[in-house]
């Protein structure tokens, strides 16, 4: 068998390049180290009470006091002890739960820079699709499927929705996971520091093609994100509504694709259970529901209001048999398939290192 | 369901041939070996004559001794069905590599990984605790059954039905793919059309009902039928963390049986509780499914914390250190149990307050869980420890529990949980709690309540061959998930790409075949001591040398439990009476009033299960036709006159004689 590879360098989440990542990893390693204060003893005690009063040992004929079953002082360090611990926890988790709140934006760009407050973050938005990620970049105006770049040093804000059932957005390299919900937007803040190429997944279950959910991430710098950005443009191809409602429809292992252009709208549209032509947003209902609902002459109007749809989660026939044409417009994709194929791995990471 | 229906379709509802995977040659195999094993075992027991006796002496029975052996059964039955499916997924993950698609396909898979979740902790772990508690808790408290005896017997057919509801899905259509909690919207009707998610529902309805109503009938036993001068600070710990246990169950199994109601109303007709579209909302479910489900694990864990303070207190020769505070944990632990479900979905987007308030309230829990473990550790000091096998399990639980408490604890700090959670660091983490305290302490009461159940010890040396494999078995399959997850790799994923994962999985599935060899041992031993059941005969009764009442009687005690009610004065009463030069009474035999065996509750719990699979069908006569039957049995039954009667004079007197002539000949 293979040597295991037992240095923890190799493990991402020991190991991330993101400042949000690294600050949720050293409060793994705080709060171990605050419970093994406790807990070493403990076992350390469990085994050499065990071995100590083992019957027939000289310490259990001494020692042996079958009626001692209470002492004040004891209990009074075994609830205290946990507690005193508890505190100290409980403490640290309500300052680095406020800190680390996945909505908050950045004050640092890593331990010894801050953010200037006027510096605004770059937004991406995500969508969780069946089974893909679809990444609109709204200041560029430039989108892509299954591939996910961000400049080193900038922070990022991430808006994250889905198109069917719950998903969860998660680049352990970059930070902390997120819900990606239909009909609702999640957020999430986070800078990348260090060039790399690496994976993002889906971290929540989401149907037969979840395996296979993962996107290639990218760190570039500067100059490095700028070409990546100018190659998406080159591609030509447009995200539309129609092109994003072939998209979402059920595929696996799509490859990675590029869109120059995207509707402005489309992500709101997403969020707001609308892609469709003749289907009715939800941010409008409520506007109606808030202004005292639309009344009995609207019932005729039901089916605009329909978006989760029968066998919408599975796979067509002739689109798995066509292949591509899950992807619209992959064509233009430049050096997308081939980029995808290798960003599986620790070796496309190591070399970035 | 649009249009006209056919003929077929009124009278089978969606039931076809496609129903049956012919096309899947694993589950083709599996029913080939069901069928033919079922066969040989109908078979043996009309060759035995033995169908007479098994409805007339079990399934028929109120006797709580009867009925807790009987889910116990039932949890090894599905316990070994449930390991199946583990095994399966651990030879998927460590195949499908390097492009290999491995030889599960998704439909397959996902079904095994949701199956395996639904059935270890309802079919397995809930029916071994509640035949634990059922068998225990009215021997620990002098009672001769539990308050509600025919209640009894329909809710472990309930659960039993339940189970054969799962059973049956792997035959007729398909399992729920959708994770063991059954997320919407990915379980509602447009994103799982089949069968799959409809037997989820039917199965946990109808065992639900089995467990919320053992849950009340089990606190009713402890509140009301308690020994005189057994005071509730005088009841052994593991009555008192039963009771707690029956509690959580009675205040928690309603909602999970809303939940699932409205998740069924929204897959059935069309209403939007959960649905993404007309104002329904999946999160409300999630919150929902866990105000259930985290009461829930402790539903599972505190009964066993009662079993390893007796077994501790027993095997050092102790009374158990700080029994106060060991009662106010449990209570403590019942309360906030309910207070920190949210825990299961930091990453759902609750600002951060929240988040910190849940992740706190989790953190605090451990408190009276280490006032627990140290209440443990000082029984022992100053003890005399006899390492039989149900001690051993004990020690090896409190160390491995302690490891699975501290990466609880490290997933409750919500920004460790942004990275950690639902990776194989979480699945590591549950299991650790669940195999190490859980599935050890059934395993130490096993060892420790089997010589009172059935008058034989067990075999002592494939128990430590069996023990082994467990604490080995588990630390090579769980430990690489602990490393796993810190390389960010989540669950439930079929296919893996990264190669250097890859030697990971592959020890993780030598740990699962080791823990496979720890279950065989396990029925080895089993097989081996009721060979030699002469040879392990315990004839004392108190093998042990118990402190608490279930000892002082006969092993396997008569169907009256005591001849004589005891009467209590000390919280360790067996070893109290002991100590004070306790005589049987030899004479003065009373006829005693017990409750009579009924068909009512299989037959019940039979059209129950019926109407669960109609209603999976869309077989509506069907499902109209057994629910007016349940209606009809049940009213039937309130008929039912010949409830109870009296164990006559001579033959307690005959039973107590025989006792008497063991003793003398045992010598004891």
């Amino acid at each position: 068998m293979l040597a295991l590879p037992l240095t923890a360098c190799d493990w991402v989440v020991m190991n991330p390049s993101g400042d949000v990542a690294v600050q949720q990893r050293d409060l793994i390693l705080i709060s171990t180290a605050l419970m093994l204060l406790i807990v070493v003893p403990v076992m350390a005690l469990i085994v050499w009470f065990a071995w100590r009063y083992r019957s027939a040992s000289e310490a259990a004929e001494k020692e042996y006091d079958p009626d001692w079953d209470h002492s004040t002082k004891l209990e009074l360090l075994i609830w205290s002890a946990p507690l005193l611990i508890i505190i100290a926890l409980g403490a640290l988790t309500w300052v680095s739960t406020h800190k680390l709140d996945p909505y908050r934006p950045l004050d640092r760009i890593d331990a010894q820079t801050p953010i200037d407050p006027k510096v605004k973050p770059l937004v991406i938005q995500v969508v969780a699709l069946d089974w893909k990620w679809l990444f609109i970049y709204p200041e560029l105006g430039i989108a892509t499927v299954n591939e996910m770049a961000v400049p080193t040093n900038v922070p990022v804000r991430f808006d994250i929705t889905a198109s069917t059932v719950m998903n969860s957005f998660y680049v352990p390299e970059l930070a902390g996971m997120i819900y990606a919900m239909p009909g609702m937007k999640t957020q999430l803040h986070a800078v990348a520091n260090q060039p790399v190429a690496s994976t993002g997944i889906s971290a929540n279950y989401s149907g037969a093609g979840f395996s296979h959910m993962r996107f290639a991430y990218k760190a570039l710098d500067r100059a490095g994100f700028e070409a990546w950005a100018a190659g998406v443009k080159a591609s030509g191809a447009s995200l539309s509504r129609d092109v994003y409602l072939k998209l979402a429809k059920p595929s696996e292992k799509a490859p990675v694709a590029y869109f120059a252009r995207s509707d402005p709208k489309l992500f709101d549209t997403i969020v707001n259970l609308c892609p469709k032509p003749g289907q009715r947003c939800m941010s409008e209902l409520m506007h109606i529901d808030r202004m005292g609902g639309a009344g009995k002459e609207s019932a005729h109007d039901i089916g605009g209001l329909q978006y989760d749809m029968p066998d919408s989660h599975v796979i067509e026939q002739s689109d798995e048999n066509k292949g591509q044409e899950t992807a619209p417009d992959a064509g233009h994709a430049a050096s997308g398939p081939a980029d995808h194929s290798s960003h599986s791995g620790a070796d496309a990471h190591a070399q970035h290192r | 369901m649009t249009g006209t229906l056919t003929t077929t379709q009124m009278i089978l509802g969606r039931l076809n041939w496609d129903a049956f995977p012919l096309h899947e040659p694993i589950v083709v195999a599996t029913f080939a070996a069901v069928v033919l094993g079922g066969i040989a075992m109908i078979a043996a027991l009309s060759y035995f004559r033995l169908w007479g006796y098994l409805w007339k002496e079990w399934f028929t029975s109120v006797d709580h001794k009867k009925i807790g052996i009987m889910y116990m059964v039932l949890g090894l039955v599905m316990f070994l069905r449930g390991f199946a499916d583990a095994i399966m997924m651990r030879i998927q993950q460590a195949w499908a590599f390097n492009g290999s698609e491995g030889y599960l396909n998704a439909h397959h898979y996902d079904q095994i990984f949701t199956a395996h979740g639904v059935i270890m902790i309802f079919f397995v772990a809930m029916p071994f605790i509640t035949g634990l508690m059922n068998y225990i808790v009215p021997l620990q408290i002098g009672a001769r059954d539990v308050s509600f005896p025919f209640l009894n017997n329909f809710s472990f057919w309930m659960t039993a039905g339940g189970a054969v509801l799962v059973m049956m899905s792997l035959f007729v259509g398909e399992f729920a793919q959708t994770g063991w909690l059954a997320y919407p919207p990915l379980s509602g009707i447009d994103y799982s059309p089949a069968t799959g998610v409809d037997y989820y529902i039917w199965a946990l309805q109808v065992a639900g009902v089995g467990t919320t109503l053992s849950g009340i009938n089990l606190i009713a036993t402890i509140v009301k039928m308690r020994a005189p001068g057994m005071s509730l600070m005088k009841m052994p710990v593991f009555t008192w963390t039963s009771l707690c246990a029956n509690v959580l169950i009675v205040a928690s199994f309603p909602i999970l049986t809303a939940t699932l109601v409205l998740l069924s109303l929204d897959r059935y007709v069309g209403t939007n509780f959960f649905t993404n579209d007309f104002g329904g909302n999946p999160m409300m479910y999630v919150n929902l499914i866990w105000i259930w489900g985290h009461p829930e694990v402790y539903i599972l864990i505190l009964p066993l914390f009662g079993v390893f303070s007796e077994v501790t207190s027993t095997f050092s020769g102790k009374r158990l250190f700080g029994y106060t505070s060991m009662v106010y944990a449990t209570c403590t632990i019942m309360v906030l149990s309910y207070l920190v479900w949210l825990h299961h979905f930091f990453t759902m987007g609750s600002g951060a307050s929240v988040n910190s308030f849940f992740g706190i309230t989790t953190m605090i829990i451990s408190i009276p869980t280490g006032a627990k473990l140290f209440n443990w550790l000082f029984t022992m000091y100053r003890g005399k420890i006899r390492f039989e096998l149900p001690m051993m399990w004990t020690v090896a639980f409190m160390l491995t529990f302690t490891i699975g408490g501290m990466t609880g604890v490290l997933l409750a700090v919500p920004p460790a949980d942004f990275v950690l959670h639902n990776s194989l660091f979480l699945i590591a983490h549950f299991h650790n709690v669940i195999i190490g305290g859980v599935l050890f302490g059934l395993f130490a009461a096993i060892n420790y309540w089997w010589p009172k159940a059935f008058g034989f010890k067990l075999n002592v040396f494939w128990g430590k061959v069996s023990f082994w494999c467990w604490n080995i078995g588990f630390w090579l399959a769980f430990g690489p998930l602990y490393v796993l997850g810190l390389m960010g790799v989540t669950r439930r994923l079929r296919v893996l790409d990264d190669p250097t994962l890859h030697p990971w999985f592959i020890v993780a599935a030598i740990g699962a075949a080791v823990i496979a060899c720890g279950i065989g041992a396990m029925l080895i031993q089993f097989a081996v001591s009721i060979w030699k059941r002469e040879e392990y005969k315990e004839l004392s009764g108190d093998p042990w040398d118990g402190r608490t009442l279930e000892w002082a009687t006969s092993s396997p005690p008569p169907d009256y439990n005591f001849a004589f009610t005891p009467v209590v004065y000390d919280g360790d009463t067996w070893t109290d009476m002991k100590k004070h030069g306790y005589q049987r009474p030899l004479s003065g035999y009373q006829p005693i009033h017990m409750p009579s065996n009924t068909g009512a509750g299989i037959i019940l719990a039979g059209l129950a299960t019926v109407c669960g699979f109609a209603l999976i069908w869309y077989i509506w006569w069907l499902a109209g036709l057994s629910f007016v039957g349940i209606v009809g049995v049940a009213i039937g039954h309130t008929f039912n006159y010949k409830r109870d009667f009296y164990i006559p004079q001579d033959v307690v007197t005959r039973t107590e004689e025989e006792r008497t002539r063991i003793l003398a000949s045992a010598g004891v």
